[in-house]
């Protein structure tokens, strides 16, 4: 068995696993991130729109300030989440920009003097100060009171990790990329570390560490249709459910985009909208506003893609062969905002639809997009039920998101929590010593290795992976996609339970040697089918509607009984798991009210709060 | 009417004693708007589960799909079989080493390549968290970022003459990273350390010009352009270098 030993082991090399690893090699401690995919190709680098802070530089910004984003945050949550997080994000908001311009992110600057926005699809001039020339500017996202979203062009996800990349090879930081995180090595206490499968090699290994970080980012890919990359499987949610102690948070609280392109659910950025793009029904009609007089296409993305399926439903989507969709509309904007501004949006159109996005429509429809749920953590990022495991960025539930998070906040908060979550882990680093229990460890690998082992022999069944996760595609999409009733969710979670037993019986029709794709996704359906069922059945026992989380047979946002967040750990046998529930905040700045968009009725909480 | 289209794929799997370098034919019926990222996916899903290739975000952002398609290395993801012969051949880039079939390992090859170009800001200044972020001109933050669009696919350095035959030559896409900082006033490195990165002919005087890079570059970037550049300001430095003390400025 090799054994590589570390101080602080990151499981994930995006935006958040890089910027907790910075903060721990900054502080003298020997780091390792593991990563599927060389660092720069995580998934952060397709983030195209921005990071929101509350900088106010730009004229459209003015008067922006913490507590303005820290109200958008929270009505965008539905109030599900943790106001002491959401508090902390976005204090720590500014800094962390400021941090990534210092190390070398390119923002894009304050120009002075009369300038032609967009807003709901018409012209406006506005005029940007002269004293706040060279700042970092802003542009317009969903949910926002102000424009506060930084960006370099459209490639704000790709500026940032080459960034965060580039200081973590200064900094030492050792990265393994095709390596995958396969089991946990713990006692039911304490984490040590993580055993590993080379992708280059499919050898495992063991690696220990005083601190393990879960930082995997999304897990979008339990569903078809999906903007997530296709490693965004959720392993690390797996990993970590797989101890029995780990806790998975508001699993249900999945997040659809409005502007998935057809065929092939390729994300076009929410920046489309607030720069001025408007939606299109099969008439080129633009419906929103009748929807949401005041915001229209810029409400937040659950309220949009609820509005999107509602219309379709009416027979207005168009048809194709891909299924209905709707029309994204950014001719207007003109050659040199499309070209330029939005040229991500505008190679993506013609290299994957072949269309010309200046003077043709964009096919749109809401695909599954990000997962608020994640590794429960508490504030400073330290998972509930095993200590030394850390979790942040997309992979967390840290929780400032709650059901609904705002385009702009997620990749904002990789770098901030992952500055917070850094200095935690340096402070636990400084403080505590681990015992490596060997007997731990060997049974770790011990067990992995087994797992290879029958399922090369081939003595497990002759179930094939692929056809197990195409039909929990089919059945979390009946159950748990954008609208959600007690007899699909019902149906879907049985459905899955049968999956659940027959991904038990996996074989493989390959020779599963060496980086073998197929050995991989054997080893992992049971697992995503397990987060699947934490999606089916925490929505399936939430019997409220909440940001995103709409529940056809109980469409108020019930804050007397449901005003809490949904914890899973699964038991070692089960075939279902086991949910608990917390308070979703232990503090109030702003108690539960209207958001001002997405209509919906609410039942107030009452003087005790919810379970 | 819809065509059969015919794949001949690189199959070796160094993991398997057995396993020898080949040539494998796959057919596979062309559906609408269909990528090669689809017909892969396909092919393993369908026909045969051990094929080894990468995809990460299937959208032309992340360079992770780059491969040698009917001769010429490219973005899988980006290809669009209506485009393409009804024959199609796809070979793993070159230079990388090999994983298996049409996967190579990139990682560890930019990792070196960080190292040797130092592609990070340098600075004595540090970081203070209470002070207003320093001013930049809007135009110039564009520029870098034109220059920090590169996704590290390594089509460039695949299609390289020069790196094929020198294994130490640092390729376009170092190049292009070094002039990415040589124009961002916030790292502070003089023209003389540049050059000790750079002016070599393991760097810009290492490059015989014969274009492929740019021409292969998923993304556009004038990759000839940073060249042109950096050689005007290296062989400069190098002439400065030779000045007597007195009337260099660095
Ligand atoms: C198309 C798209 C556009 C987006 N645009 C925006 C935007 O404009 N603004 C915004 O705020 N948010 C945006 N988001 C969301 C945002 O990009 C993500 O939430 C964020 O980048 C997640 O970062 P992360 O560091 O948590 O995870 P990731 O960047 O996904 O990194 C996960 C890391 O974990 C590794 N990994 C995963 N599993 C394992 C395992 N088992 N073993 C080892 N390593 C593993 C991966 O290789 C990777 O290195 C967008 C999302 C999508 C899908």
């Amino acid at each position: 068995m090799q054994i590589i030993q570390t101080d602080l082991l990151c499981i994930g090399a995006g935006l958040a696993g890089e910027r907790v690893a910075i903060e721990a090699a900054g502080n003298g401690f020997s780091v390792i991130c593991l990563s599927l995919v060389p660092a720069r190709r995580s998934h952060s680098s397709a983030a195209q729109g921005g990071m929101q802070a509350a900088l106010g530089n730009c004229v459209m910004g003015e008067g922006d300030s913490p507590d303005v984003h820290f109200q958008d945050t929270v009505k965008g949550s539905d109030w599900g989440c943790d106001q002491e997080v959401a508090r902390l994000f976005v204090d720590g908001g500014p800094i962390a920009m400021r941090q990534m311009a210092f190390w070398g992110v390119p923002w894009n600057r304050v120009v002075p003097g009369e300038h032609t926005y967009y807003k709901g699809g018409k012209p406006f001039t506005a005029i940007e100060k002269q004293e706040k020339e060279g700042l970092i500017t802003a542009r317009n996202f969903g949910g926002t009171a102000k424009w506060r979203t930084c960006y370099t062009s459209d490639g704000t996800g790709h500026a940032v990790l080459y960034t965060l990349d580039n200081k973590a090879a200064q900094m030492g930081v050792e990265v393994h990329d095709k390596t995958e995180a396969v089991a946990l090595i713990h006692d039911g206490e304490t984490c040590m570390g993580a055993i590993v499968r080379c992708l280059k090699t499919g050898e495992l290994r063991a690696y220990l560490a005083r601190a393990t970080l879960v930082a995997t980012g999304g897990f979008g890919r339990i569903y078809r249709e999906s903007t997530n990359a296709v490693i965004n499987d959720g392993g690390g949610l797996i990993v970590a459910l797989d101890t029995g102690v780990a806790m998975l948070g508001n699993m249900e609280a999945v997040q659809f985009h409005p502007t998935g392109i057809v065929p092939t659910d390729i994300l076009v950025t929410e920046g489309c909208r607030g720069d001025g793009g408007t939606l299109l029904d099969v008439n080129e009609y633009r419906f929103m506003p009748d929807y949401e007089p005041e915001k229209a296409e810029l409400a937040s993305r659950d309220v949009v893609s609820r509005r999107m399926t509602e219309h379709m439903r009416k027979g207005l989507g168009v048809k194709s062969a891909y299924g209905d969709h709707l029309w994204l509309d950014i001719r207007h904007l003109g050659e040199k905002h499309i070209r330029h501004n939005l040229r991500e949006v505008d190679e993506i159109c013609q290299s994957f639809l072949g269309r010309d996005p200046l003077y043709q429509l964009i096919p749109v429809r809401p695909t599954q997009h990000y997962s608020m749920g994640g590794l429960r953590t508490n504030k400073d990022g330290a998972a509930y039920g095993l200590k030394g495991l850390f979790s942040a960025g997309e992979a967390a539930c840290w929780d400032m998101h709650g059901f609904n998070r705002l385009g702009g906040n997620s990749l904002a908060e990789t770098i901030v929590a992952g500055m917070i979550v850094g200095g935690k882990v340096v402070e636990f680093l400084a403080g505590t010593d681990t015992v490596f229990k060997t007997k731990c460890v060997r049974e770790a690998f011990d067990a992995q290795q087994g797992r290879i082992d029958r399922l090369l022999a081939g003595q497990n069944g002759a179930e094939s992976a692929y056809a197990i996760r195409d039909a929990m595609f089919d059945s979390i999409m009946v159950g748990a996609g954008i609208f959600r009733n007690g007899r699909d969710l019902d149906e879907c979670v049985k459905t899955l339970q049968v999956l659940h037993e027959r991904a038990g019986r996996v074989g493989l029709r390959s020779d599963g040697l060496g980086a073998n794709p197929e050995q991989a996704l054997a080893l992992k359906i049971q697992g995503m089918v397990k987060l699947a069922l934490c999606v089916a059945y925490g929505a399936l026992m939430r019997t409220e509607s909440r940001g995103a989380h709409t529940r056809e047979d109980f469409p108020e946002r019930n804050d007397r009984d449901w005003l809490s967040r949904t914890l899973a750990t699964w038991k070692d046998g089960a075939d279902l798991p086991t949910l608990h529930y917390e308070p979703a905040t232990q503090t109030f700045e702003i108690p539960p009210g209207d958001r001002g968009y997405g209509g919906g009725k609410i039942i107030p909480m009452q003087t005790e709060q919810g379970r | 009417m819809a065509r059969t289209l015919r794949f001949n794929i690189f199959r070796y799997n160094p993991r398997n004693p057995a396993s020898v370098a080949h040539m494998r034919e796959y057919s596979l019926g062309e559906t609408e708007s269909m990528t090669l990222f689809i017909a892969l996916n396909r092919i393993r899903e369908e026909q045969d589960p051990s094929l080894q290739f990468d995809f990460c975000c299937r959208a032309g952002i992340c360079g992770a799909c780059a491969m040698v398609v009917n001769g010429k290395p490219g973005l899988a993801c980006h290809t669009k079989t209506k485009d393409m012969p009804g024959e199609i051949s796809l070979m793993p880039l070159p230079f990388f080493k090999l994983v298996g079939d049409l996967s190579v390992d990139t990682g560890s090859w930019f990792r070196g390549m960080y190292q040797k170009v130092e592609s990070w800001v340098h600075t004595s200044k540090t970081f203070d968290p209470a002070a207003e972020e320093e001013r930049m001109d809007n135009e110039l933050a564009e520029k870098i970022y034109e220059l920090d669009r590169c996704i590290e696919c390594g089509c460039c350095v695949a299609a390289c003459g020069t790196a094929l035959m020198r294994e130490d030559f640092l390729g376009a896409v170092a190049l292009n990273r070094v002039a990415r900082f040589l124009i961002d006033p916030r790292d502070e490195r003089t023209e003389k350390e540049y050059f000790d990165v750079v002016g070599s002919d393991d760097g810009v005087f290492g490059c015989m010009g014969l274009l492929a890079c740019e021409d292969v570059c998923p993304k556009d970037i004038p990759l000839q352009d940073q060249l042109g550049m950096l050689r005007r300001k290296m062989a400069l430095a190098a002439v400065r270098g030779m000045l007597p003390k007195f009337l260099r400025k660095d």
